[in-house]
């Protein structure tokens, strides 16, 4: 199933090892390369940051690396899409399941949104990838845009 | 075993919800249990309980909704799904 998932990320949405302490520059730095690519409006970064404010999408995964999957309502959408950052130190996200709970994120999957059956078809293939402590692995190690490739081709 | 409802729920009520609606309901199947899913939001859970048997959600509900619940991420996650199905299955057939 994951072997689909390098169709629906961006190259150009593809940031590897930043270096930040906050959940919000990562969103920002994320939706300013999906923005540039023409796939979501000026609105979507703040409608991001204020959906994961009340509705987090921290996923505690019970490996090395958690994963985090922020998105927002369709309005702020052009066309379905994925940005991809891997972190150099992991920023806190609050745990989907409990908005009290803090989790310490490595990787983040930022989604555009707006098409019902390109979304479902994008989230279970990043499901079945987060699944794979090997492809976690492999997308941490991941130094260009061709290691990343190899994970998720 | 009549047909059951299912709520799934989850922050916008169209992404994560999807996700986990499909694998319940596959699984479900698999274990001899028809399910009929509906899904929203989770803070427009109370508007939506008319005749639903139960209540699952990625993320935290509203307290005393009078209908059975289980918050799980184990649908996104892969972590500890076979014991998730198993209370929905014990759910389901009460």
């Amino acid at each position: 199933m994951a072997e689909a998932l390098m169709n629906h990320i961006d190259p150009e949405a593809i940031v590897l090892g930043v270096d930040t302490d906050s959940r919000e520059a990562v969103i920002r730095l994320l939706a300013g390369k999906l923005k540039d690519a023409g796939y979501v409006k000026d609105s979507f970064a703040d409608a991001v940051l204020a959906r994961e404010a009340t509705m987090p999408t921290g996923l505690p995964l019970g490996h090395a690396v958690n994963v985090a999957v922020p998105h927002t309502d369709p309005e702020h959408v052009v066309k379905p899409g994925i940005a991809l950052a891997t972190l150099k130190k992991p920023v806190t996200f609050a745990n989907m399941e409990d908005p009290d709970e803090a989790v310490e994120v490595g990787l983040v999957f930022l989604m555009a949104l707006n098409d019902k059956d390109r979304q479902i078809e994008m989230l279970q293939e990043i499901m079945a990838t987060i699944q794979s402590e090997e492809a976690i692995s492999g997308l941490m190690k991941a130094s260009s845009l061709d290691d990343v490739a190899a994970v998720l081709k | 075993m009549s047909k059951k409802t299912v709520l799934f729920a989850c922050g916008t009520g169209i992404a994560t919800s999807t996700v986990v609606a499909n694998a319940v309901t596959e699984a479900m199947k698999e274990r001899g249990i028809t399910i009929d899913s509906r899904q929203c939001k989770a803070t427009e859970v109370r508007s939506e309980l008319n005749g639903v048997d139960l209540i699952v959600s990625t993320t935290q509900l509203p307290s005393d909704l009078g209908v059975p619940s289980i918050v799980t991420l184990a649908f996104l996650t892969g972590m500890g799904k076979a014991e998730a199905l198993d209370k929905i299955e014990a759910e389901l057939r009460k």
